[in-house]
């Protein structure tokens, strides 16, 4: 099985995609990221862990331009997103965002959504989009919902049109903001599956998750982040089994009932 | 012998020429209001802007409209700024021009009060998916707060409409002067004309402006449904 439309890479391609360096960022004279530095390889899961207000968001915001940053850089696929000209319009498209909030379009059918930035950002044949549209709708079992509204949707399926959005513009990298945290609990599931098999097609993803057990099976690295700043940067397993520091076994001792 | 009230609309040209002069209300309403709309889109994105003194010119725009009445608007640029600038305009032209002006501030404030109450992240998922200002606007934005600014926008409108009954003052004979004209000239032979022709105008505004909100009922539920 394939993902229609979307890059399917040799997992151990290492090529660097994302790179953030020294990342500094404040707001007004609070420093929410302190220091932070990582890079992506092509293929790459990462997973961002912490504690509430400890930064993920702004993280992630800030990667695709929707924050700016006070120092540091980032360079994706080699080119800087912060020193010279950065056409945000341009490199957005090929780094989707799926936030936490519903946040389709409430005036758009399902498909008018999906079709939106394909078509009039990209610029690409509308039947062709329609058609690679579809096709991902019925991968997150949506076929039938193509002419629905969003009102007329459950979270759950509200959150597997928005990925699915977010993939018709054929992304380098995906970033997925805590997508299921407003989500009822048997709807969280579903939303799950879609992006781990997305992972397992190769998609270069960044998440941020409080589903534990979800992270643990789709990461290649867990990224713990607590106070602005990163903690440590370990492989699942060992991240929970025997994390390096003891502010990650103090977060990890708080989900333990 | 009394005649019956109701006949002077009959008489004559009367109802022609109250329907003239009905036209001239119309004509000024609904052009004003277009422009006035137009305006108040383009006032109202920049009212949005981050810059704050932007932000504080547009208020000020919109002040000078709530503070000095309609009708002075009307007399400064009807009687003072075509003295002063030497140009001729007509007392229509005048007042399309000061309701458009004034629509256009209202209208303003309508369209800065329906984006302000969208929800933030239509504003961020509408950019992460690569749109431009221009097309996050056209797309995203300006679609959805017509919606919540219609109820407003109509409103704005009826007022719009029943405003232009000012203009008699600077000599624009619309369908309250006509109105007027009859019942002088028939005072006279029939003492109850002022009834019956203010009561026949008074109709005509309500079939003007009835339509307005019929309308903006439809679409709201329309929408809602
Ligand atoms: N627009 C803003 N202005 C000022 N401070 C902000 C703003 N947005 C976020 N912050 C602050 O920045 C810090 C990091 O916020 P952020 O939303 O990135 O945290 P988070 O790790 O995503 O938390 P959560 O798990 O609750 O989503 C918090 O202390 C927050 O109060
Ligand atoms: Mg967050």
């Amino acid at each position: 099985m394939e993902w229609i439309g979307v890059l399917i890479v040799n997992k151990k391609d290492s090529r660097v995609l994302l790179e953030i360096k020294n990342l500094y960022k404040k707001y007004g004279e609070t420093t929410v990221l302190d220091n932070i530095n990582l890079s992506i390889s092509k293929g790459e899961v990462i997973v961002i862990l912490g504690p509430s207000g400890c930064g993920k968001s702004t993280l992630l915001r800030c990667l695709n331009g929707l924050e700016k940053i006070q120092g540091g850089d980032i360079i994706f696929r080699d080119k800087s997103l912060v020193n010279g000209d950065v056409n945000w319009q341009e490199v957005r498209q090929q780094i989707g965002m799926v936030f936490q909030n519903y946040e389709l379009f409430p005036h758009m059918t399902v498909i008018e959504n999906i079709i939106l930035g394909p078509v009039k950002v990209q610029k690409r044949d509308k039947k062709e989009v329609m058609e690679q549209a579809r096709q991902l709708l019925d991968r997150v079992g949506l076929l039938d919902r193509e002419n629905s509204y969003p009102r007329q949707l459950s979270g759950g399926q509200k959150q597997r049109v928005a990925i699915v959005r977010a993939l018709c513009m054929n992304p380098e990298i995906m970033l997925f903001d805590e997508v299921t945290a407003a989500l009822d609990p048997e709807m969280v599931r579903e939303v799950l599956d879609v992006m781990l098999g997305l992972a397992k097609q190769g998609m270069t993803m960044i998440v941020v998750t409080h589903e534990l057990s979800f992270a643990r099976a789709v990461a290649d690295r867990i990224v713990f982040i607590d106070k602005g700043r990163i903690c440590e940067i370990t492989e699942p397993r060992e991240f929970f089994t025997k994390p390096k520091t003891e502010r990650a076994r103090h977060f990890l001792n708080r989900f333990q009932y | 012998m009394q005649s019956l009230g109701i006949s002077i609309l009959f008489t004559g040209v009367n109802m022609q020429r109250l329907f003239e002069g009905l036209m001239v209300t119309v004509r000024i309403a609904f052009i004003s209001i277009s422009i006035g709309s137009l305006l108040g889109i383009v006032l109202g994105v920049i009212w949005t802007s981050k810059s704050k003194w932007l932000r504080s010119v547009c208020r000020l725009y919109l002040e000078m409209f709530r503070i000095i009445p309609i009708l002075v608007w009307l007399f400064v640029m009807y009687f003072g700024v075509t003295t002063a600038l030497n140009i001729d305009l007509s007392g229509e032209t005048v007042s399309i021009i000061v309701f458009s002006l004034w629509g256009a501030a209202e209208m303003g404030d309508i369209v800065r009060g329906a984006l302000e109450s969208l929800p933030r992240h239509q504003v961020d998922s509408g950019k992460a998916i690569g749109l431009n200002p221009w097309d996050l606007y056209q797309y995203i934005l300006i679609p959805q707060a017509v919606k919540r600014m219609l109820p407003g926008a109509i409103n704005l409108a009826t007022r719009m409409v029943k405003t232009t009954s000012l203009v008699v003052l600077i000599g624009v004979i619309d369908v309250t002067k006509v109105g007027q004209q009859i019942i002088e000239r028939f005072r006279v032979e029939i003492p109850t004309a002022s009834f019956w022709v203010y009561g026949f105008v008074f109709i005509l505004y309500f079939i003007i402006c009835y339509p307005l909100s019929k309308i903006s009922r439809i679409l709201e539920n329309r929408w809602n449904g």
